[in-house]
């Protein structure tokens, strides 16, 4: 398989608490891996990896095929990593425009802001893909005043706007309502049909399997498992997810 | 049939209405602060009219504001950007005095003005710099550092000068001194033209540049800004070294304004520099803050220094008074602050 994305023997240490040991990870190219794992597995440190937030302390880390010897966010974001994350990665006292740029403005070569094209597309992005209505939003109102699902949508929409490769969403239906959660699983499935990766992580299995490929069990730091989830059907999943919770064991 | 359009028309209308009221909505939120800064200006203003009307409606008592107001509005400035970065300077008063100790020696090594002021800002850089190198890489609080190298700086300055000041009677007539506080058309400060040319390249550099926009974002939320890439340490060290040359500068300037370098600069500046900035508007929480909203804060602030005494009040009222104002301000803002989320 073509790999968008491959880590080889991870691993990273914070002080005296090993989070990942010798991880072996990848995902393809045009592939939707869910990331299951109990608190304290390591799917955050493994994600900071990924968006080159922590460089791991042994291990080898590809991207494109290319190896990564150093790392930083903005490097992941050039490359096309983006995140969606579960802080909601929002400035909330910011208008809608500073937050869809954020880190990513438009600029001529001195650095100098063309705010009049940034408004325009949140303008278009926010008629288009977040599907604002209310004519109460404009690319400068504050963030502050949205909904839990307008501020999804945006940070959504931030990662889908640069043109990903791999998109990775950290725990992304976590105070969601049915309906937004619904719009939110189709996004990615639109994720696989424009060709694109994606990595979702959720604490809901249910989630998970009905969006994912593929889905890797973490647990304790380590890859505790992976299956194909039509080689599986949910029942066995949700059994060898409780399995690994109490034994560390899928079997 | 008509009665049907004129319903339509009605709703259009209403429609239209609506749009209006929320237009003027969305306008006061967003500039509501300095709106709000410039009515506080004018009560100020036509409070001091009726309070001394002789004194207030002549020329003389403006350019004295013009004079000794952009001493620390042009600190003020910079300061913003620190305090909307959710950070903290109060080192400011002790580098504005750790410049001229740069400008007066350098002078008198050299006898070049040109390098003396070099020197100065030179001098002003080291000393930002420095506080954002311990803020960003020791991880000090920068409240606690800047503390620690306002006494640092102002005993280096008491060390170096022993404590004794210098003339400069030597700059009047050149060229430096006509720029720096000469008198426009013989009426208008220079030093005033300095604080107008400094509030719009900083509110340039806060509202239009990639640099401003990181200073908010920092601010705001700084675990976002950092998981979006920014580089939080350098807009950090950014924000100290530009009060740090800006604090220089204004050194320099007060100074040139009485020809004389007293070793105790900048003392008396910390309370008006801090009231302007958050008089006008700035979060102590960060995140947000307007230049202009300091930069008329900083002249109602030069005004109650002087309506105070215009008022026949003693000079130790200024303190009362400027502690009462950021008090009042900082509660206000976090007031307001609860009320609109």
């Amino acid at each position: 398989m073509d790999y968008i994305l491959e880590m080889k023997n991870i691993s990273k240490s914070f002080g005296e608490v090993q989070a990942l040991r010798d991880i072996n990870f990848a995902v393809g190219r045009n592939e939707v891996v869910g990331l299951l794992g109990d608190n304290g597995a390591g799917k955050s440190t493994l994600i900071k990896i990924i968006t080159g937030y922590h460089f791991p302390d042994s291990g080898e880390l590809f991207f494109d095929g290319k190896q990564l010897y150093e790392t930083s966010v903005a490097k992941a974001r050039d490359m096309g990593i983006e995140t969606v994350y579960q802080e909601r990665a929002l400035a909330d006292q910011q208008t809608l425009w500073r937050n869809i740029f954020m880190c990513r403005e438009l600029t001529n070569k001195m650095g100098f802001l063309d705010v009049e094209r940034m408004r325009a597309e949140t303008l278009s992005l926010m008629k288009g893909s977040m599907g604002f209505t209310s004519t109460a939003v404009t690319p400068d109102s504050v963030v502050r005043t949205f909904s839990g699902g307008e501020k999804q949508g945006v940070a959504i929409v931030r990662a889908l706007h640069f043109q990903a490769e791999l998109i990775i969403l950290d725990e992304p239906t976590m105070g969601l309502s049915l309906s937004e959660t619904k719009k939110l699983l189709q996004f990615v499935r639109d994720i696989r049909n424009a060709g694109k990766a994606c990595i979702f992580i959720d604490h809901n299995v249910f989630h998970v399997y009905s969006v994912a490929d593929r889905v890797v069990v973490l647990d304790r730091g380590m890859v505790a498992g992976q299956f194909m989830t039509q080689d599986i059907t949910l029942d066995q999943l949700m059994e060898k997810m409780y399995r690994v919770a109490q034994t560390g064991h899928l079997d | 049939m008509t009665s049907h359009v004129n319903q339509e028309e009605v709703e259009q209308i209403n429609q239209a209405r609506r749009m209006q009221r929320s237009a003027l909505s969305n306008l006061l939120r967003k500039y509501g602060l300095q709106i709000g800064i410039v009515a506080v200006a004018l009560l100020v203003w036509i409070a001091f009219v009726i309070g001394s009307p002789r004194a207030f409606l002549a020329l003389p008592i403006y350019q004295a504001f013009m004079s000794t107001t952009p001493f620390f509005t042009i600190i003020a400035l910079p300061l913003t950007l620190v305090i909307i970065a959710a950070e903290m300077d109060l080192s400011f008063p002790s580098i504005m005095s750790w410049g001229m100790v740069g400008f007066t020696l350098m002078f008198t090594w050299t006898g070049s003005l040109e390098l003396a002021v070099l020197a100065c800002l030179l001098c002003g850089l080291i000393a930002g710099l420095l506080n954002g190198f311990i803020v960003v890489a020791l991880g000090i609080p920068s409240l606690v550092a800047t503390i620690g190298t306002q006494f640092f700086w102002r005993g280096a300055v008491l060390v170096i000068t022993g404590g004794t000041g210098a003339s400069l009677i030597a700059t009047q007539e050149t060229l430096l001194h006509h720029v720096m506080v000469g008198r426009l058309f013989g009426k208008i400060p220079m030093q005033m033209l300095w604080a107008i040319l400094i509030a719009v390249l900083i509110w340039i550099i806060l509202n239009r540049h990639a640099f401003g926009a990181h200073v908010y974002l920092v601010g705001d939320n700084v675990e976002s800004a950092k998981l979006m890439g920014i580089n939080v340490g350098r807009t950090r060290v950014m924000v100290f070294a530009l009060v740090g040359v800006a604090a220089a500068l204004s050194g320099l300037i007060a100074s040139l304004e009485v020809l004389y370098y007293w070793p105790t600069l900048g003392e008396g500046y910390m309370l008006s520099t801090l009231s302007s900035v958050f008089l006008g508007g700035t979060s102590v929480f960060g995140g947000t803050g307007t230049i202009f909203g300091t930069f008329v804060a900083s002249f109602i602030i030069g005004a109650i220094n002087a309506g105070i005494v215009a008022a026949g009040l003693t000079g130790f009222w200024t303190q009362v008074i400027y502690g009462l104002i950021i008090v009042l301000s900082v509660s206000m803002h976090s007031v307001l602050r609860r009320h609109l989320a």
